[in-house]
């Protein structure tokens, strides 16, 4: 009974938490405690029903290539309907049930977080926001629908990372994510217009079977254009080179809010964009390549600078770029199913680190070069086993959750490409030494004397627990129970294990480990002589590749010329229109007002001038009238 | 036009020499406007055009065929309303003395643009 009731009235997920929003924003914002429980109560609700969902999903055999949908018309123009509706298939209930658990974690995360806050009311309101657009993200069931939560959770993204607005880092570091954002979303929304034009519908569902039919008679060169204008949307909001740049600077936000929209939401809806228009993509082999490519290298590119990081999140941050660009080479290689298999257990492991680094800097009292801690495991031993488990996950060692995404990742692309399967395999190489080196360098070692740090609150501390399970249990979960059974395109796919592939993939990621534990915790080496030994390429890797500084020249040499060539158009040439006709009509008043020189008989004089040119005027026509009349009127 | 058409016009009292009267008086009025400089000289001036006007308008209500008073009724009607006029210009001058103690429309030129 409940599964129907979940299933019919899924329109209620994203409901719930906007009219939590509604609540906060409007009443209770002063109030802490209620805007806590409103937001929490909302987007629990959401989560039973996202259950109810996935319970409906299964117990009906929803199929991917047979989803229910629930649609209504939003609006009427012309002869174009405009839908706005629920479709709810196996990929969509798995995105709400990861969106609501991590949400709801984040939430009861940030009750503890927020306590000293004065913002907290806002905060909730603002997460509630951000719940309900995602959530509206994940049914939709157009792009148009898409597009706007799509845009929608871009502002919350926005709002939250300036959520500490007095301080100029964060308000710089919400105005660079939007406006980079921003540049993939317009790429995108043309992609949607040409998609309009192209078919007359934006509809999933319709475009669905529209799409064969189109190739089969046009080819796939104007489609391959769309596709890639497509792409450039996800390019944006899921961090992928070149617009990967917002995504380190968004950590200036609340850390939960970096848990829950920078690693484990918002940030895939990219991914989850081009799994949900799969159907598009799948056929056009051109733009694959590009997104396997573009994710690969974005993968590898990520993880050489997280190596040489220093701060907590920021390390996290890179990391979830490669990882983000890991989900992009599934999907290139033509894997649905292992990249939504990936964006599950990345979501978990990842919000579950960031909610780590969150309780460390706070016990750290905002210190967050991982340097200066240290010893941290004796002061902090849950958020240690925790964090510990985090990373053990994302190394991918079994039986952790991201052993399993890995690995259907590394087999899917050693399919397709050995090239792009090396790329993968020495990103995760990297990935499983920088993740062991911030946790050796933070956790192990002797505790520092002036280190103020302690256990954190029970607030904090239990969705740490919740999140750490889901990270172990997650990915043996989703293998054994037939993931593939539900999320695929097209065929399904084999799921065993290549061990050929997961062996050698085990064996870097120790090696990783051991290499690490060596260098950060034995100091066998001393570090310091390797990024001495490494000269240049340490000191690209440790400023980014100088990308930012990249981009601050060309936007010198661009857009700072052509502004100002605008402003001496608009000072000189604009202006110049404004005031000449000023001007003008200041001489032409002075001309005027000369006759009016106050002597009033002179405008008499004017005035009977005047009536006698007039009488003169008509007397003319009245002779001429006579002459052509024969003398009568 | 022989030399008793020119005594008949010129004994003979007809429309022609009220139209003519009216248009003198008309513009002694006129020119008595444009030279005078006293506020009362130019009122008396505006009244004289005024009665140019009434003259008019009785001498053509009287050579008119048909049996009317309209004319007449007009007259008597401006009449009126040339005499309040009078008042109150009269009044205006009153006060434009003592506020500025002088009725020389050349002083008078708070007006200019």
């Amino acid at each position: 009974m409940f599964f129907d009731f979940a299933l019919y009235h899924a329109w209620l997920i994203p409901l719930l938490p906007a009219l939590a929003f509604l609540i906060i924003g409007l009443g209770t914002r002063q109030n802490k405690k209620t805007s806590a429980i409103i937001g929490i109560t909302a987007i629990g609700a959401s989560f039973l029903l996202s259950l109810g969902v996935v319970g409906a999903v299964l117990t009906k055999r929803l199929v991917m290539a047979a989803p229910f949908v629930m649609k209504t018309v939003w609006a009427h123009i012309g002869n174009m309907d405009l839908g706005m509706g629920v479709l709810i298939d196996p990929l969509t209930a798995m995105m709400l049930v990861v969106v609501t658990t991590v949400a709801l974690m984040v939430n009861i995360y940030s009750v503890g977080y927020m306590a000293h806050d004065p913002g907290m009311g806002r905060f909730f309101a603002f997460l509630s926001l951000f719940a309900a657009s995602m959530l509206g993200l994940v049914i939709s069931l157009n792009f148009l629908q898409m597009y706007i939560f799509w845009e929608g959770v871009g502002l919350c993204s926005y709002l939250l990372i300036g959520f500490y607005y007095y301080k100029i880092s964060a308000r710089e570091a919400a105005k660079k994510a939007f406006i980079t954002t921003r540049i993939g979303d317009f790429g995108m929304l043309l992609g949607i217009l040409l998609l309009q034009i192209t078919f007359g519908t934006v509809d999933f569902i319709e475009l669905k079977t529209l799409v064969p039919n189109y190739i089969w008679v046009s080819g796939t060169s104007f489609l391959t254009v769309i596709g890639l204008l497509l792409f450039i949307g996800p390019i944006g909001k899921s961090g992928q080179f070149p617009l990967h740049v917002w995504l380190p600077d968004a950590m200036e936000g609340p850390t939960p809010v970096s848990a829950l929209i920078h690693a484990a939401t918002m940030v895939v809806a990219g991914v989850y964009l081009i799994g949900r228009a799969y159907f598009i993509f799948a056929e056009l082999p051109v733009v694959l390549h590009v997104i396997a490519w573009l994710g690969g290298f974005t993968a590898f590119f990520a993880a050489t600078i997280a190596i040489t990081q220093r701060p907590f999140k920021r390390i996290l941050a890179y990391s979830t770029i490669s990882q983000l660009g890991y989900m992009m080479l599934a999907l290139g290689v033509g894997s649905l199913t292992a990249s939504m298999f990936h964006l599950m257990t990345h979501a978990f492991f990842k919000a579950l680190m960031f909610l780590c680094a969150g309780a460390v800097i706070e016990a750290m009292h905002e210190e967050a070069d991982i340097f200066k801690m240290g010893g941290l495991r004796h002061r902090m031993p849950v958020t240690f086993k925790c964090m510990a488990i985090g990373v053990v996950a994302i190394a991918g060692l079994p039986p952790f959750a991201g052993f399993f995404s890995k690995d259907a990742i590394l087999a899917a692309a050693a399919e397709v490409s050995f090239p792009l399967y090396l790329l993968a395999s020495v990103t995760a190489f990297m990935t499983a030494f920088y993740m062991s080196r911030l946790l050796f360098v933070a956790f192990f070692g002797e505790v520092r004397d002036d280190c103020p740090a302690q256990e954190t609150n029970a607030f904090m501390r239990w969705p740490l627990v919740v999140l750490a399970v889901l990270s172990v249990v997650s990915g043996a979960w989703g293998h054994f129970a037939g993931f593939s059974d539900w999320v695929f395109y097209g065929v399904r796919e084999e799921e065993a294990i290549n061990w050929t592939i997961a062996g050698s993939s085990i064996v870097l990621s120790l090696f990783a480990m051991w290499l690490a534990y060596q260098i950060y915790v034995e100091k066998r080496w001393s570090s310091h002589q390797i990024a001495k030994r490494l000269g240049v390429i340490y000191d690209l890797s440790f400023h980014a590749y100088y990308i930012d500084e990249i981009y601050a020249f060309i936007r010198e040499l661009t857009v700072d010329k052509i502004g100002q060539l605008a402003l001496w158009v608009d000072t000189h040439i604009v202006d110049g229109v404004v005031h000449g006709l000023g001007r003008l009509t200041k001489g032409l008043s002075v001309l005027l007002a000369l006759p009016q020189n106050g002597d009033t008989q002179r405008y008499v004089a004017f005035f009977y001038t005047g009536v006698i040119a007039l009488v003169a005027y008509s007397l003319f026509f009245a002779v001429k009238i006579l002459a052509v009349t024969g003398g009568a009127f | 036009m022989n030399l008793m058409d020119f005594v008949r016009l010129a004994t003979h009292v007809g429309l022609h020499h009220f139209l003519l009267f009216s248009a003198l008086l008309f513009a002694i009025g006129l020119f008595g406007l444009l030279t005078k400089k006293g506020l009362i000289p130019l009122l008396m001036c505006v009244e004289l055009m005024l009665n140019a006007v009434n003259i008019n308008l009785v001498a053509f209500n009287h050579y008119m065929p048909v049996s009317d008073y309209s004319g007449q009724l007009m007259a008597i009607f401006a009449v009126a309303v040339a005499a309040s006029e009078v008042a109150v210009g009269v009044a205006l001058a009153f006060r434009i003395y003592r506020d500025h103690g002088t009725v020389d429309v050349d002083e008078l030129r708070e007006m200019k643009g």
